[in-house]
């Protein structure tokens, strides 16, 4: 993806002061189906918190980018904004209309002008729809238009999109449509209600490289022609580096950081956000950049981590984090994978059931097996920790307690990090306090 | 347009056996459909006429003659009750097979769509209904409508319709409630679409194409359970139509006799029409059904692609 110029971005950041969309606390939780007889028994499974807690504002004119990886409930956040997703606390506000208590007719109302483009151009059109009833759709569904009026619309959002000469495509069937050509039917059909807010949901991510840019550079051409507001949802920081003028760095649910594409860019604060952005790719093959990648996996958002969510990966978490015991039993198991057989055969038999771990709790006991002391478990502790004496996971430990049946270890409390300003941007980070916080700059500062 | 092309699809994608098997079905069933369209002209006598210009008809009269197939113990001629026997069979087995598709498509695209409560009684329902045997459920519905609205045409057909209900009923449905997470049924949403325009709009299209084949493979039994009826008593009554298990209930008592002109035609009036149906019926399934279908790469010989 060729990425424009920093001088050729810059006029397009106008001043946007006109609140559109305002999001309140937002929280979209869906409950876990259990075993068909918990189920019978109505008992609680959990939830998965698909979205907690999200506050934005999105002004008029602006491309708002929502970047994250899978699962981090960006896809959520969008679709609950047309009210596709069921909401479960919080507000949306669309120019002071409140969509999370709307339903039925007063919700059909208000789509009119708020408009998704989907992440599979296949799978977003009926397949048993020629193109020109499916484009034309959304006009039938509000009365809007009919006959030759609905034809004339068609046609005009047809070519608007690009897909001209128009009457060679409508009465194509999706199936007879390329990728790049079924997302701009898409487009059309979405834009012919002629919304203010378009929610693109990942919109190139399915199609060939060679349309992308055209299909980026058509919707900024749309934007300037119909007046749009965007949320451009991603999970490629390079294609929101081009094409947004916010953008807001999602993390299971919440959002981490959020700010101007500039600054994002030019000074990711978030220790997430710094390896998101270096793991964009580089074209330049002599200029090798250091790629801190996060480690390991986005966590299960069922049961997420204690305090920061991000701290498991986290390259510079420190005390405050929310270390915990199933931390514990991920820096053992990775441990493991990188000894001999017979070292870990040797280290397993003398640390008992680590099952017990998997109960989030600032304190874990790890017991010694069979025939083992406490002592021998806490030499095994000293080896790990004198392997890489760096590993986050130490300055997370408050103290261990050797006991005949094991170790046990006190990690310290930790807290879950709010949104607070960092120079220009808004970031959830212990790495920076709040402004007027007495506690200073962490122990283990960034390098 | 859309819908008609992705339902006719299946009649023209067959190959190889499946057409033949196909194309030999079509051929029985269409010389039974013209016995039942063409009754008046095709067959001699009335299918309840036991006098011809003022002549009674002789009774259990030989083949040939006045009565090509003869007569039965009731005086009627034979080849006029299996050619207007024709015409019964087919319009109780079209009006099964249309009650029942028409019932199960719009009761199996609502359950699955609006899901729930409402949905999981109708599954309960349906799967009562599918659990009873066949025949026993027609008779015991042929009984209860014989009482009601008498025993005819649209009793016989209603009773089968009960009985084939089910099968149109879980599969529109299954494939309804996959196609409902489908995007573009929340593309649909997103646009504004009242559930009711999603329905017929954007699940409709997508979920008929496996119910003609389920159709032509419940019209052949269908036309067993209602011979099965006739053959009962529970279908339709002499007087008021041809039925060949009528018929062929009535030639039992002859065939210990040696007579064997009552019973035989209209018995293999029925083998025929349900070999006919199934041979249609599974002529399809081979294409539909991906288990069964070979789809074939055409071959292409050396010379054609060279020039």
């Amino acid at each position: 993806m060729p990425t424009k110029p920093e001088a050729a971005r810059a006029p397009r950041r106008a001043e946007h002061d006109e609140t559109l969309l305002s999001i309140r606390d937002l929280r979209v939780h869906y409950a876990l189906r259990g075993s068909s007889l918990a189920r019978l028994f109505g008992r609680d499974v959990g939830t998965v918190k698909a979205v907690d807690g999200i506050d934005l504002e999105i002004a008029k004119g602006e491309v708002l980018g929502l970047v994250g990886e899978s699962g981090s409930g960006k896809s959520t956040l969008g679709r609950a904004v047309l009210g596709l997703a069921p909401i479960t606390g919080g507000s949306i506000a669309y120019e002071e209309r409140r969509i999370e208590t709307m339903s039925g007719r007063a919700l059909r109302e208000v789509r009119r002008n708020l408009q998704m483009v989907f992440q599979d151009p296949s799978a977003a059109l009926n397949p048993a729809m020629d193109i020109e009833t499916a484009v034309g759709h959304p006009l039938r569904i509000h009365r809007l238009a009919r006959g030759d009026e609905l034809r004339r619309r068609v046609v005009d959002a047809l070519e608007r999109v690009g897909l001209s000469p128009a009457d060679q495509f409508l009465t194509k069937y999706p199936g007879e449509l390329s990728g790049g050509q079924k997302q701009r039917a898409v487009i059309a059909r979405a834009i012919i209600l002629d919304p203010v807010l378009l929610i693109a949901d990942e919109p190139i991510s399915m199609l060939d490289m060679s349309v992308r840019s055209k299909l980026l550079q058509l919707m900024l051409d749309l934007k300037a022609d119909l007046d749009l507001t965007y949320v451009y949802i991603t999970h490629d920081l390079a294609s929101a580096k081009f094409f947004c003028d916010r953008v807001a760095i999602m993390y299971l649910g919440r959002v981490v950081e959020i700010g101007t594409t500039e600054e994002i860019f030019a000074d990711p604060k978030h220790p997430y956000t710094q390896s998101l952005v270096g793991a964009i790719p580089d074209l330049d093959p002599d200029r090798s950049t250091p790629r801190d990648l996060p480690r390991g996996e986005i966590p299960d958002a069922a049961s997420p981590p204690l305090g920061c969510a991000f701290h498991p990966r986290c390259p510079q978490a420190f005390d405050k984090c929310g270390w915990e015991s199933r931390d514990l039993r991920v820096l053992l198991e990775s441990h493991w994978t990188t000894v001999p057989e017979a070292e870990y055969d040797a280290e397993r038999a003398i640390i008992g059931d680590v099952d017990a771990l998997d109960l989030p709790d600032h304190v874990a006991a790890l017991p010694a097996g069979r025939g083992h002391s406490g002592g021998d478990v806490e030499r095994v502790l000293d080896t790990i920790h004198a392997a890489d004496p760096d590993e986050p996971f130490w300055r997370g430990v408050r103290q261990r307690r050797v006991v005949d049946a094991g170790v046990g270890i006190d990690f310290h409390e930790g807290e879950d990090p709010a949104l607070r300003p960092a120079g220009g941007v808004q970031v959830a980070c212990h790495l920076y306090p709040p402004p007027g916080d007495a506690a200073g700059p962490p122990p283990q500062p960034k390098e | 347009m859309a819908v008609m092309r992705r339902v006719l699809a299946p009649f023209r994608e067959t190959v190889g056996f499946s057409r033949w098997m196909l194309l030999a079905g079509i051929v029985i069933v269409a010389f039974f459909v013209v016995l039942a369209v063409g009754a008046e002209w095709i067959a001699p006598y009335g299918y309840a006429q036991k006098s011809a210009d003022g002549v009674d008809f002789p009774k259990l009269a030989e083949p040939g003659g006045d009565h090509l197939l003869g007569t039965d113990r009731l005086f009627f001629d034979v080849w006029s009750r299996v050619v207007w026997g024709a015409r019964t069979a087919l319009e109780v087995i079209v009006l099964a097979v249309a009650g029942s598709m028409i019932l199960g498509l719009a009761l199996g695209l609502v359950s699955g769509y609006v899901g729930g409560w409402f949905d999981r009684i109708l599954v309960l329902v349906m799967d009562a209904l599918y659990a009873f045997p066949p025949l026993l459920l027609a008779i015991v519905f042929g009984f209860l409508l014989a009482d009601k609205i008498g025993a005819g045409v649209v009793s016989a057909a209603l009773s089968l319709t009960v009985v084939y209900l089910p099968q149109y009923f879980r599969v529109v449905r299954n494939s309804t409630i996959s196609a409902r997470e489908s995007t573009y049924v929340e593309a649909a949403r997103a646009l504004g679409a009242p559930g009711r325009t999603v329905i017929t709009r954007y699940l409709f299209g997508n979920v008929i194409h496996s119910v003609p084949v389920i159709g032509t493979l419940n019209a052949a039994d269908a036309l067993g359970t209602l011979a099965a009826l006739g053959f009962l008593g529970l279908g339709i009554q002499p007087t008021d139509g041809a039925d060949w298990g009528f018929d062929l209930s009535r030639a039992l008592d002859d065939a210990s006799s040696g007579i064997w002109w009552t019973g035989v035609f209209s018995g293999a009036a029925i083998v025929l029409l349900i070999t006919g149906l199934t041979l249609v019926g599974e002529g399809l399934n081979e294409t539909i059904n991906p288990v069964l279908r070979k789809k074939r790469l055409q071959k292409i010989r050396r010379e054609e692609t060279i020039r």
